[in-house]
């Protein structure tokens, strides 16, 4: 028993050592800047490297099995994505979304959750919205809107933290009741929606009462005319993101998440309060499904229905991994995934080609992404330890 | 026996009907949940995770459809097996699908789970792309033992029809139970997924045995695919895909990575979706957006009742990252 | 990849020159938008098949863009249509993009023409480049329920139905009137999947609903095909629904409901060719047609429907077309008691309280939630 404990001590040690190193290195040293320099370069080179290998692959499929030229094909995924100021505005409203969604995956990752219901949060956090928005009907849209962001976030924060107490306090598996929470929500939004909440007058596409013309989510207005059309939940989108990276990296809040994730027994020996941290960050992930359930709604419907039911949700899990839980990183991993399910429009019509191409080409691409995590500390200019 | 005679038959009372209808859901609507979480349970059990297997099993699904029905019409003769050589394939598609999924996660540094995400979006848009020609054929069903046809009431009858792949899943479940306990293959594959170091320390390859069960389990799941598309509903559509493979994965958990517990797990869940439509033709249709939640939240409601911290870890191969 | 490098953006600039210059098109530009896959066998496909009679006819550029999701998604799809391929005309088939999707895009775009399928036009309200079109096919309901009325040994009868909104309703109690016409004691089975598209739940649903005794099936879901097979299997009739399925059910298939959104569309095409229908003019902004105006159809008829069927089906389906039969008339009740339509009162098709149903008759056993 007594070696037992040394080695899990000893363990904590160096995972405590491990996880202070990347605060360590910021320390300015020419060294230091050259090992941060060879990092970006070799991420570049390596995505970089991803993309071109994806588009090869891509390509092969589309002149062997779908007969179509694949530079066409490529031009027009290109224009229908970032290509015209048009093809931008879409992209980026796809991508809005999937940065919060992607936050409540990859934040609990740190602990060294799996959180898949990310699409529960994000409807019911939707409907919370709504009734925010009815209960505030009186109040000008300065007051409503942050209500009903601020509800959406709490009812989405709180069903993932309800995961997360199942898991402290009955050791349930969160990624099997996350999965079950989804469905369970999802019935009961839809009741709500259809049945409780219906709004009489929405006949053909059962909704709930509107939140009002002022309480919409609207474009930013006042932008140059080459800039592309976006809205509010972009910008609430990347500052969440921003937010929870300093938080998660450079906060002691995020350092003690990272040691749990680390290794559970040297936070226990350290006492650390594990419990509160898996609460508050599953609190944290669902507030920020919640929230993007709430734009969502609010950017074109505003009222609540099936068309929120659209598996944002779950593309936002993709996005995080992909982004390696890096809720910096994923910014431009959901402007990436937002284009590229952006372009699949005009792919579909210019090439007469079925929707489902683009999932094909997603599952290449993030198939050679995945796999390039294998090569990524194996080019020569990287350094040793330099490595996460 | 015509629906006329046998409506003459005294008409069921709505408990006995609703209980025959569950019967018949936890025969019909389980095989797909039971192959996935058997092979699922294989993967795992040698300590790697597969959440692709929803993508494996509608590339199964469309592979089956597509070959049972262009050997039905260029072979007309061979039309009663053509369904079985479908599962076959499916089969065969699960264990490339699988293959591929091991040998990204034997690179260093690659996240299993991310891995398994992107071959279910990858699996399922190949599938629904490759079966756009097989939405209007009709390819023929597999066959079924008509085991309930001693009654007069349709209800009976129809619960009782207990098709060929259910009774497989059924021979199958205790079969790799008793496999991973007693035979000297379960017994590596146990040891990859507690102790890699022990397993390498006895001249296994880890990454083997893994690639080995992953196809496995890819085998079964491409089976599971192929009764959604030859059985029941017995159609190829894009609808077909709606996270049966990723659910299935999830019993595996519930089920506390036994073949056995994987069976009953599977049977109840199958019998909570026909519960919904079964109350609704019993004339129960008020909140019927809330039967959709049944299956769900009684799973969830038995793995709160049944978990504790203490014992929760008990049962999960020590490899795997999900615990 | 957040930021391109300089050569990167001024490549896509000068791409964007050269693709800016769209060779203007002499062809109107039409462009069609499905919800769901547009080989479904189902709604769908219905439009598809019409955007194709568009298509044969020549004279005009047709796009089209499948599963295109009632969300934002398709006011980007709109514009990118309008924008990058010049779509003069866009045809959204689905009943969620009326309001805010196509309101909102046709405020912003008011020389381009928005038809939408299924949505309620109404002039004080909608913008002038916006019309709305929908066919009467429970006229076809209520023929496919002449039918199963004949041919119904059991008396129940077994609908399908995706969710309980008005355009469901008003098929379910057609169907039902129809059969209760040949048949008057017979009943109705409905079932709500709640999904638009689950093949599961459609064949569980058919399942049940035959293991309860109904031995003539329908359905209002986007793709019928399950339950159509499903019947053929079992042994019973079933009646097909937005476009023939006959195909997969060579025995059981009865007659069916099917769209002729080709007439509606080849219609369209040549009022805006002619300029009689343009984005400045006053045209007839809601469009409604039933079996009079050759907006819907019926199939041709499977081998068991029996002569005397057949000659009431054709006894009906004239006076439709004559425009002298009435479905809904009083007195009607729903299936709680309550009198719905006064004796004496009768509801032409285009009464617009039709379209906001929200029962089901006498008869029909199932609940709307209401």
């Amino acid at each position: 028993m007594t070696s037992h404990s040394t080695t899990v001590a000893a363990q904590s040690a160096a995972t405590l050592r491990s996880a202070a190193a990347p605060a360590d290195r910021s320390s300015s040293s020419p060294a230091a800047a050259r090992a941060a320099l060879a990092s970006i370069a070799n991420g570049v080179v390596v995505q970089g490297g991803v993309l071109l290998a994806a588009l090869v692959v891509f390509g092969v499929f589309l002149w062997l099995i779908a007969g179509k030229n694949p530079f066409a094909v490529y031009a027009d995924m290109w224009k229908g994505s970032y290509g015209t100021r048009f093809s931008q505005s879409a992209s980026l409203a796809k991508a809005a979304p999937l940065m919060l969604t992607a936050l409540c995956t990859a934040l609990p990752a740190r602990l060294g959750m799996v959180v898949i219901g990310n699409e529960g949060a994000l409807l019911l956090g939707g409907l919370a919205g709504v009734m925010a928005a009815q209960a505030f009907g009186a109040a000008p849209a300065g007051i409503a809107i942050p209500a009903m962001l601020l509800a959406g976030g709490l009812v989405g924060g709180l069903w993932i933290a309800l995961a997360g107490a199942l898991r402290q306090f009955r050791g349930v598996n969160e990624t099997i009741s996350t999965l079950l929470l989804y469905y369970v929500g999802l019935a009961l939004f839809t009741f709500v929606v259809e049945d409780v909440l219906r709004d009489p007058s929405s006949l053909n596409k059962p909704s709930t009462v509107g939140i009002g013309e002022a309480n919409m989510i609207g474009a930013i207005g006042g932008l140059p005319a080459w800039m592309p059309e976006m809205h509010w939940g972009l910008v609430v989108g990347v500052v969440f993101c921003v937010a929870t990276w300093l938080l998660m990296d450079h906060g002691t809040f995020g350092f003690a998440a990272r040691v749990v994730g680390g290794n559970v027994k040297a936070a226990r020996l350290q006492g650390l309060p594990i419990t509160r941290l898996v609460l508050l960050t599953c609190l944290l992930a669902g507030s920020a499904a919640g929230v993007a359930g709430v734009i969502e709604m609010a950017v074109a419907e505003g009222k609540a229905n099936a068309s929120l039911n659209a598996g944002l949700g779950f593309a936002g899990i993709l996005v995080a991994f992909v982004a390696r839980q890096n809720p910096l990183a994923v910014i431009p991993v959901a402007l990436l995934f937002g284009g590229i399910t952006a372009s699949g429009g005009l792919v579909q019509r210019r090439h007469e080609l079925p929707d489902a191409t683009v999932d094909v080409f997603t599952g290449i691409l993030f198939i050679l992404v995945l796999a390039s995590e294998a090569f990524a500390g194996r080019l020569p200019w990287r350094r040793e330890g330099a490595a996460r | 026996m015509s629906p006329a005679e046998a409506s003459q038959a005294a008409a069921l009372s709505p408990v006995v009907a609703v209980f025959f209808a569950l019967v018949g859901g936890a025969i019909s609507l389980s095989t797909p949940y039971l192959f996935v979480s058997l092979g699922e349970c294989l993967t795992e059990r040698s300590g790697r995770v597969n959440l692709g297997l929803e993508g494996t099993m509608i590339l199964g699904a469309v592979a089956a459809y597509a070959a049972a029905y262009q050997i039905a019409t260029t072979y007309p003769g061979a039309t009663w097996v053509a369904p079985w050589i479908g599962v076959l394939l499916a089969g065969c598609v699960g264990v490339v699908m699988g293959g591929l999924h091991a040998w990204l996660c034997a690179k260093e540094r690659v996240n299993h789970i991310a891995v398994g995400i992107a071959l279910m979006i990858f699996g399922v848009g190949l599938a629904i792309y490759l079966g756009k020609p097989y939405i209007q054929p009709k390819a023929p069903h597999l066959q079924a033992l008509p085991l309930g046809d001693w009654s007069a009431h349709a209800a009976i009858r129809s619960a009782l029809k207990i098709n060929g792949l259910f009774l497989l899943g059924l021979v199958l479940a205790p079969t790799l139970a008793w496999g991973l306990a007693n035979t000297r293959v379960g017994m590596i594959l146990r040891m990859a997924g507690e102790s890699a170091d022990a397993a390498r320390a006895l001249g296994y390859s880890v990454n083997r045995v893994r690639l080995l069960a992953t196809c496995a389990g890819g085998f079964l799941a491409g089976v599971g695919g192929s009764f959604l598309s030859l059985y029941n509903p017995g159609i190829w559509a894009e609808g077909l895909s709606r996270g049966q493979g990723l659910m299935a994965v999830a019993l595996v958990i519930f089920a506390r990575w036994n073949p056995l517990t994987c069976l009953f797990a599977s049977l109840m869940f199958g019998a909570a979706e026909a519960l919904g439509p079964a109350l609704q033709a019993a004339g129960f249709s008020r909140g019927y957006q809330l039967y959709a939640a049944v299956p769900a939240a009684m799973t969830l409601a038995i793995m709160i009742a049944t978990c504790s911290t203490k014992r929760t870890l008990a049962g999960a191969p020590a490899e795997l990252s999900v615990s | 990849m957040t930021g391109l490098p300089l050569t990167v953006r001024m490549l896509a600039a000068s791409a964007l020159v050269v693709l800016a210059v769209v060779p203007a098109a002499a062809d109107t530009t039409i462009g069609f938008i499905y919800v769901g896959p547009k080989d479904d066998y189902g709604y769908n496909q219905a439009h598809h098949e019409g955007a194709e009679v568009v298509k044969a006819a020549g004279g005009v550029k047709v796009l089209e863009e499948e599963k295109v999701p009632e969300t934002l998604d398709v006011q980007k799809t709109m514009e990118s249509m309008i924008e990058l391929d010049g779509a003069t005309v866009l045809f959204p088939t689905s009943f969620g993009y009326f309001d805010p999707h196509i309101l909102a895009m046709a405020k912003k775009y008011p020389e381009v023409l928005f038809l939408h399928c299924g949505g309620m036009y109404d002039a004080a309200k909608h913008p002038k480049n916006v019309g709305s079109y929908f066919g009467y096919i429970d006229e076809g309901q209520f023929l496919n329920g002449i039918a199963a009325g004949y041919a119904t040994k059991t008396g129940k009868l077994g609908f399908v139905a995706a969710k309980p909104i008005p355009q469901v309703l008003r098929n379910v109690n057609a169907f039902t009137l129809g059969a209760q016409l040949v048949n008057p004691k017979v009943t109705t089975t409905v079932i709500f999947t709640g999904d638009w598209a689950d093949p599961v739940k459609e064949a569980e649903a058919s399942k049940q609903l035959i293991d309860g005794g109904a031995d003539v099936l329908t359905a209002h879901v986007d793709s019928p095909k399950v339950i159509v097979q499903t019947a053929q299997e079992r042994g019973v009739h079933v009646c097909g629904y937005h476009t023939n399925q006959s195909a997969l059910a060579p025995k059981a298939y009865l007659t069916g409901a099917e769209w002729n959104w080709g007439t509606v569309y080849k219609a369209y095409a040549d009022k805006i060719a002619s300029g009689e229908i343009a984005p400045g003019k006053d045209w007839g902004h809601l469009v409604r047609g039933g079996m009079k105006d050759g907006f819907v159809k019926m199939s041709p008829y499977g081998p068991d429907v029996s002569a005397e069927a057949k000659s009431k089906i054709e006894e009906v389906k004239a006076q439709m077309t004559a425009g002298t039969f009435a479905i809904f008339k009083g007195p009607l009740s729903d299936n709680k008691g309550k009198e719905v339509i006064p004796a004496g009162t009768t509801l032409a098709q285009t009464d617009p309280v039709l379209e906001q149903m929200a029962y089901l008759v006498a008869g029909v056993v199932g609940d709307t939630g209401r």
